[in-house]
């Protein structure tokens, strides 16, 4: 495998491991269910990418041929993630989990469960 | 049109299928060619109806655009999730909808979630309003205006609504 190739493979992968490791750090560290569904949908996201593309580069030298199998992954993640996360938010929502203290704006949490339009006063 | 009442998925079948198999010899294409022209066929009865994508060409400098923020998201995400947390203030915020398909909801939604620190919680019944999860929430109007301006807006133009 040439030199650059490796070069390559291993930034990518280092990357990818970076964001993954802040992204389930993010999970432990952050305090209440709203917030820490930031870090599986965000910094996940591209942590994965990364990998993939590692294993893009590895597979075509590997093979002989391009692979891109690896982006078909990408994109059924992009188009799950964000899924996922608005399930796990309607449902913390129902279960009427309580968010950390300094959250802004709490009082809206009974009309987005109930799926009302906001109180007027409430907007700017 | 009678053989392919959805062209569009049938190509997005096709490829998606030499994808899987990770292969462009003769015997998938022919298999893939079966799945693109079959299935459309058989799932055509009971789809809804979609809006048309008006402009393609706006749609694939969205998607590009799209990817460029998820990238400087992530990295925004990760620092805030480093830094201190005593810093950080989250909050929820209802933002006015101007599109009013499904399909567009959803997209934007969808993009809400993966860009910038927000995540999208819920739709109101009468889709006049999305929820979302602020991560970091420093100026409520701005976020508003900027998720309007820079995703919706593209969106209603993609779909003409």
């Amino acid at each position: 495998m040439p030199f650059y190739l490796e070069i390559i493979i291993s930034v990518s992968l280092l990357t990818g491991g970076v964001f993954l490791l802040v992204g389930s750090y993010g999970l432990v560290r952050l305090p209440d269910i709203y917030m820490r569904l930031h870090s599986p949908t965000k910094a996940s996201t591209l942590g994965i990418t990364g990998v993939l593309i590692a294993s893009m580069f590895f597979q075509s030298h590997l093979k002989g041929f391009l692979s891109i199998q690896e982006l078909l992954i990408t994109l059924f993640l992009f188009i799950t993630a964000p899924v996922a996360a608005n399930m796990i938010a309607k449902t913390a929502l129902h279960h009427s989990n309580k968010p950390a203290e300094k959250t802004q704006n709490q009082a809206l949490m009974d009309t987005i469960r109930d799926r009302e339009s906001p109180p007027s006063n409430s907007i700017k | 049109m009678m053989l392919l009442p959805m062209p569009f998925h049938s190509l997005l079948l096709f490829i998606v299928w030499l994808l899987l198999n990770n292969s462009v010899s003769p015997g998938h294409i022919v298999l893939a060619s079966f799945f693109a022209i079959t299935i459309p066929w058989l799932v055509t009865g009971m789809r809804d109806d979609h809006p048309k994508i008006l402009r393609p060409w706006l749609a694939i400098r969205y998607v590009l655009m799209v990817m460029k923020d998820i990238i400087t998201a992530n990295v925004e995400v990760a620092l805030l999730i480093i830094g201190p947390a005593k810093k950080l203030k989250p909050g929820f915020v209802a933002i006015p909808l101007d599109v009013t398909t499904d399909l567009g909801i959803t997209i934007l939604a969808s993009t809400v979630s993966l860009t910038p620190g927000t995540v999208s919680a819920e739709v109101s019944k009468d889709k006049a309003w999305l929820f979302v999860h602020a991560l970091h929430l420093e100026n409520e109007a701005e976020l508003i205006e900027s998720v309007k301006q820079r995703y919706e807006r593209p969106i209603k133009e993609i779909f003409g609504c």
